[in-house]
């Protein structure tokens, strides 16, 4: 199994490395590398998701560790890590992310950079399959970069435009900003514990090595991370725009690979999250799922409507996840993965039909593309929450786990209710999706004459992920195999108190029978609006829009979190830059110069002083010698004869003074 | 009266001075040289008279024979370069020949 | 070959005097005699790379002579795991920047030899292992610098403010600024020359400039006993190494220097030059002042220097429309997490900061020559003047899209792995609680990202400016020096075990050895 694993990872790198190099000289410009290791690697997780099923343990597990990096004291290693959640992820990743390859053959047949678009859909594929495969949170943290890297090639494909480009650089920093602080979190565990196998930290976090506030603090940081790469409130702001890129690319962002690295990850690490970074967790979830989901009431955008349903979504998991429903929300991660793909697919399908994005363009289309028509429903009734679709059962375990915690501890009954909302908003703007573009009369005719249904290569996949779609294929084993794993004999303390909310079953089975009606009513309320007013037009859309004016254009300008942060956090950067770049040229560079400068003045000065006292004492006295000199040298006539006089007279004046 | 060394000195005096008299204030180059040659000879007086009266042996006398060799010689040398003086300036004024001047 | 330091750090010198018999217009031939012995120089730094016993901690290859015995000066040299990094380095980089400055026209003879004597005084710093002799290589480097700034970097200019910028300049600026660094370090020098005693057994004291003994604190006699002078000597040292590392407030000659410098002499300047910093510190300040080095006002200084130098060179970088010295900031960046992976003291930050000294010397000296490649083409490094080039030249693109994402830390570059134990290394510090100190620096990363990906969105993305519609793409020699370092870039980046290996058993005992010092037992203080 773990040469399969090797070989799931290997397999994308190898077709990157190619397609890169040769791609261009390739037959068909290498397509079918890509495409082929993609298909590959996902029958060689088959076996492993087989193996996973058939001991049908919670605690299954396959890891194998090789040396990398040894400090001597310290002793990095790189491990694969295979357990039940790791199983059905490759599943999900190798299965969409192949039938991704498959559709984008028909999406970008004629693009110039064909061959560079499969590179990057490989190395994305890897980098995804790296996260969910290592052991470690190293190992975590470098593809989890390597993610962020791959969508910023993706997301900036068409990087001619400045929208692509800006977009894809936004996705990277607003990425990297949860993966600093994901790092700060890595560095406190591992400072404390010295180790970084998720193994070994979720032991000792179990012998209480690592606890109380610092552990709390190491999993906010961690799920920080979470936050950047699933979009969470407050660093939604990229996904939205990362719809710049290709839709194919759009689907795999958030269907199979970035989005869901976020969600994985905490699962993964779901051990080291106290009680109150639980807490943390399921708000951050419920602000994500309730104003996604009001944000996407008013797109006119089909990408950014589901761009805004998968943010809202992913939302939810944070819910389950954080009120401790650890099944539940990887379920939903599960279910979501293949209708959000769905739905990407089936609006590309469109897009790639009627070239626009705008549903005030589209109408009508069911009946040209019947497929396309039908599969885009079926995941909307899946995303919706309408029995018997997957999304269903996924969510209804996450309204359950809500209100059993909310139950539980009542002051935070608010989760439940606020993401029941969200969830009946959910059917109403999917709905509102689905007759905007396929029901009613086309609004441009010109488009809806040009429109057709797509090619085969685009539609199989469709019908592919509409099949796993349909919940009862899931029914059971699923959620059976995402059973929580023994944390309980290595956990913290916030999985225990949260255990012991679970623990009462009469509570549990009253919270499962409230959620499952409550959802079915609200989804049901929710596609009902919509049908009222988009489809039977019995409420004016554009009426309660003018009524409404001051939420409209809050919702419409996405709580002008981009206006925000342009105006605080980017804005604030180029401040500082520019007042640092400043600073360094004008006071450091300023003093050095001035030192310079005064030097030279100094220097200047020093020489006048130099020529003028310094040598003039010197020449002063040369000037006083020479004056006696010049008094002297009269008596120095050259006439031999006044020379003897003179010692004549010395004679004399010498006899004279001897004489007294 | 007999004649004594106080003579003698009184002589060699006045010669001296006429000499160096004649040194000082002659004009005429020749005439210094012969003022000089005065000089010499007191000297020479000197030299014998105090050989007589004080010393008996010949060590005077033999000195003031080397006087007057060496005068005669330098005599010669003087009359020579009186002669270049001569060529140069056209005079033998001494009062001409102050190219030494400071 | 027990020589052969001697012949890696003498061996440009004879390259000098062949070079100088050479008539000046026969170019090619100079050029070709410079690659040759550079190339030399590469082959007897793989030798020792395969010949280096990484297992000790003891000084290989050494050499020992009385050179002035009347002072007891030493021609000593030797190499140990930390100095070897950079002897494969700056052999390395010597070879590659011979190809770089292919294009260089002017005074080629002049400019060749000045090349390798500076090679020689680099080679000499970094195998020296007497103080005196290490003094006088760190001198001899000098010279070269400010001639091949000041005579082959860009002309004389007078900016619109009326000040006057350019090639001499810079290199005026370099010079001075180095030697006031000089000058603090031979006064230190002087001080450790005479208060260490060879022979404590016998009356007398018996100078030296052996570092091996400098190191040895028993030896320390006389003004050393006093903490307050060690404390003094190890200032003057530091401020010494840091106006070459470059370290805030005195790194403003660097953008200067870098951006009038030509092409392989900024490769050089940053590649190897502002190692000579940090390894001096780690040679010389910390090995034989550890317990000024552990005072805490030093130790937190250190550290807090290190920050101000990546987070202020990342808001300088951020904020420069000039390429070339945008890159220079972001070496103040990168050269502050070697600051901070030393401070800690710990194996890991240790091991961290030497390695990122020698990915930062590939991954700027792949950046400098890449903005060498623009700059030819483009005649200028305005970022902004540019847009669109990865439709025009998607080889350089990517080129530069590597050394991009090297620069930002990217895993699977070989910076990510020294960055990232740099901070582990500082934040897991048991002598010094760094943590606070620590988790500000990593603000330097988002920071390095947006200035990176914004000079990238702004030169290469976007519509294709159309002034540059005919721009050639990068040619056969510019790759020739390009692709070595990718391919180190890379490897190290994936598997940094190769580098790690030959430099760890010295930090380690490096590390031991400064934190066991213990001022108390050596009856100081």
């Amino acid at each position: 199994m773990i040469t399969n694993a090797i070989l799931i990872l290997l397999l994308p790198l190898l077709a990157f490395t190619i397609q890169i190099f040769i791609g261009k000289r390739l037959p068909r410009k290498g397509d079918w590398v890509s495409t082929g290791a993609m298909f590959l690697a996902f029958f060689l997780a088959v076996p492993i998701l087989i193996q996973a099923l058939s001991s049908y343990d919670p605690n299954f597990k396959i890891t194998q560790s090789w040396e990398w990096i040894n400090f001597g004291a310290v002793n990095v290693t790189f491990g694969i890590h295979i357990d039940n959640l790791t199983a059905i992820m490759l599943i999900v990743v190798t299965l969409i992310s192949s039938l991704i390859h498959l559709y984008s053959i028909g999406y970008m047949h004629d693009d110039p950079r064909y061959n560079r678009y499969f590179a990057y859909l490989s190395i994305f594929s890897f980098s995804m399959l790296g996260l969910i495969l290592v052991d470690g949170f190293f190992g975590i943290y470098i593809f989890w970069e390597l993610v962020g890297l791959s969508s910023y090639l993706l997301i900036g494909f068409w990087f001619e435009k400045n929208s692509a480009a800006n977009a894809a650089k936004k996705a990277f920093i607003t990425n990297r900003i949860g993966d600093v602080a994901m790092f700060a979190g890595i560095l406190i565990i591992f400072t404390t514990l010295g180790v970084f196998n998720f193994e070994e930290v979720f032991r000792g976090i179990a012998d209480g090595q690592l606890s109380g506030g610092l552990l709390t603090a190491a999993g906010i940081l961690i799920f920080m991370g979470a936050v950047g790469k699933s979009a969470q409130f407050p660093l939604h702001v990229w996904l939205p725009d990362a719809m710049e890129g290709p839709t194919p690319v759009s689907a795999l962002i958030h269907a199979a690979t970035m989005v869901a690295a976020g969600v994985y990850m905490v699962g993964r690490t779901f051990v080291i999250y106290t009680a109150d970074a639980l807490l943390v967790i399921a708000y951050i979830g419920t602000i994500t799922a309730f104003m996604a989901a009001t944000i996407a009431l008013v797109q006119k955008d089909i990408k950014r409507v589901l761009a805004y349903s998968t943010v809202s979504q992913l939302g939810f998991m944070m819910v389950g996840l954080g009120t401790g429903g650890y099944t539940a929300g990887l379920f939903h991660l599960i279910t979501h993965a293949f209708f959000k793909a769905l739905l990407f697919l089936g609006s590309g399908s469109v897009i790639h039909a009627v070239h626009s994005q705008e549903m005030d363009d589209m109408g009508g289309l069911r009946k040209k593309m019947p497929i396309t028509f039908w599969t885009f429903l079926i995941g909307t009734l899946a995303i919706s929450g309408v029995p018997p679709f997957s999304g269903f059962w996924s969510k209804d375990a996450i309204l359950a786990s809500a209100l059993e915690f909310g139950m539980v501890n009542p002051t935070h009954m608010v989760i439940f209710v606020v993401t029941l909302l969200a969830a009946g908003m959910t059917g109403f703007y999917m709905l509102r999706a689905v007759y905007l573009t396929f029901g009613g009369e086309p609004r441009d005719k010109k488009k809806f004459d040009h429109a057709h249904e797509s090619p085969l290569v685009m539609t199989i996949p469709l019908c592919v992920l509409a099949l796993f779609a349909v919940g009862t294929i899931w029914w059971g084993w699923l959620e059976h195999l995402l059973t929580k794993p023994e944390l309980s004999s290595y956990a913290s303390s916030g999985v225990q108190v949260l255990e012991a909310g679970g623990g009462h079953p009469d509570v549990a089975h009253t919270a499962h029978k409230i959620a499952m009606f409550s959802s079915i009513a609200i989804a049901g309320l929710g596609i009902l609006l919509s049908t009222l007013v988009y489809h039977w037009k019995k409420i004016s859309a554009e009426a309660w829009g003018r009524r409404l004016k001051p939420i409209y254009t809050l919702f419409w300008n996405k709580y002008y979190f981009d206006e925000l942060y342009g105006a605080t956090v980017i804005a604030g950067t180029l401040f500082i830059s520019k007042i640092s770049s400043l600073f360094d040229m004008k006071v450091i560079d300023g003093f050095v110069n001035a030192v310079a400068r005064i030097t030279t003045r100094f220097a200047f000065g020093n020489g006048r002083f130099d020529i003028k006292i310094i040598d003039g004492m010197v020449n002063l006295v040369a000037r006083v010698i020479g004056f006696f000199g010049a008094q002297l040298r009269t008596i120095q006539t050259g006439r031999v004869q006044n020379y003897i006089l003179m010692a004549l007279a010395a004679v004399v004046i010498l006899f004279i003074i001897q004489q007294f | 009266m007999t004649v004594g060394l106080e003579h003698y000195l009184v002589l060699s005096a006045a010669l001296f001075s006429l000499g160096l008299l004649a040194v000082i204030t002659k004009k005429n180059a020749v005439t210094v040289l012969m003022g000089i040659e005065l000089i010499l000879n007191a000297a020479n007086i000197n030299f014998v008279a105090f050989a007589r009266f004080i010393d008996t042996d010949l060590d005077g006398q033999i000195f003031a024979i080397f006087v007057i060799v060496t005068a005669a010689a330098s005599a010669a040398v003087a009359l020579a370069i009186v002669l270049n003086l001569y060529e140069r300036l056209h005079s033998i004024n001494l009062e001409e020949a102050d190219s030494l001047a400071g | 070959m027990n020589k052969v330091l001697t012949l890696i750090t003498f061996l440009p010198m004879v390259g000098i005097l062949l070079i100088l018999l050479v008539p000046k217009n026969n170019k090619t031939l100079i050029r070709v005699l410079a690659a040759t012995f550079t190339g030399l120089q590469v082959l007897i730094a793989v030798w020792i790379y395969i010949n280096f016993d990484s297992g000790t901690t003891s000084m290989q290859f050494r050499e020992q002579y009385k050179w002035i015995p009347s002072f007891n000066i030493e021609y000593f040299m030797g190499i140990d795991g930390l100095s070897v990094t950079m002897v494969l380095l700056t052999a390395f980089l010597s070879f590659i920047c011979i190809f770089a400055s292919w294009g260089i026209n002017k005074g080629v003879k002049g400019y060749f030899a000045m090349f390798l004597l500076l090679d020689t005084g680099m080679m000499g710093v970094f195998c020296s292992l007497d103080f005196f002799l290490f003094y006088i290589f760190w001198e001899v480097m000098l010279l070269p610098m400010y001639f091949l700034i000041g005579i082959w970097g860009s002309p004389s200019r007078v900016e619109p403010d009326g000040k006057v910028r350019g090639g001499p300049y810079a290199a005026i600026k370099f010079f001075l600024y180095t030697l006031f660094g000089s000058v603090l370090m031979l006064i230190a020098m002087l001080v450790l020359y005479f208060n260490v005693d060879i022979d404590p057994n016998t009356p007398g004291i018996q100078h030296t400039f052996n570092m091996l003994h400098l190191m040895d604190q028993s030896l320390h006699t006389g003004v050393l006993n006093d903490f307050n002078v060690r404390l003094w000597v190890y200032a003057a040292l530091f401020v010494g190494f840091a106006i070459k590392v470059p370290l805030f407030p005195f790194h403003t000659w660097l953008p200067d220097a870098h951006v009038e410098a030509p092409t392989a002499v900024s490769v050089i300047l940053a590649g190897v030059l502002l190692k000579m910093g940090t390894y001096g510190m780690l040679r010389i300040s910390f090995p034989m002042l550890p317990d000024a080095m552990k005072w805490e006002y030093f130790a937190y200084g250190l550290a807090i220097l290190g920050v101000i130098n990546i987070i202020y060179g990342a808001f300088c970088a951020m904020a420069q429309t000039d390429l070339k010295k945008l890159v220079a900031y972001s070496s103040i960046s990168h050269m502050g997490i070697v600051l901070l992976g030393m401070s800690g003291l710990t194996s890991l930050g240790m091991n961290g900061a030497v390695m990122q000294m020698f990915n930062h010397g590939t991954g700027t000296a792949m950046l400098f020559l890449l903005v060498g490649v623009i700059y030819d083409r483009a005649h200028h490094r305005n970022i902004d003047g540019f847009g669109g080039l990865a439709v025009r030249m998607p080889i350089y693109t990517a080129a530069m899209s590597l050394a991009f994402f090297a620069g930002l830390g990217l895993p699977g570059l070989s910076s990510f792995m020294s960055e990232v134990f740099s901070f582990l290394g500082a934040f897991g510090s048991e002598m010094f609680n760094l943590k606070a100190i620590t988790i500000i620096s990593t603000i330097g990363i988002v920071l390095t990202a947006g200035y990176f990906l914004w000079t990238f969105q702004r030169m290469f993305l976007g519509e294709l400016n159309p002034k540059y519609k005919d721009l050639p793409d990068i040619n056969g020699r510019e790759l020739f020096t390009i692709i070595p370092l990718g391919i180190i870039i890379i490897f190290l980046g994936i598997y940094p075990a190769p580098l790690l290996n030959l430099m760890k058993t010295s930090l380690n005992e490096l590390v031991e050895v400064i934190k066991a010092a213990d001022p108390i037992l050596l009856g100081l203080q």
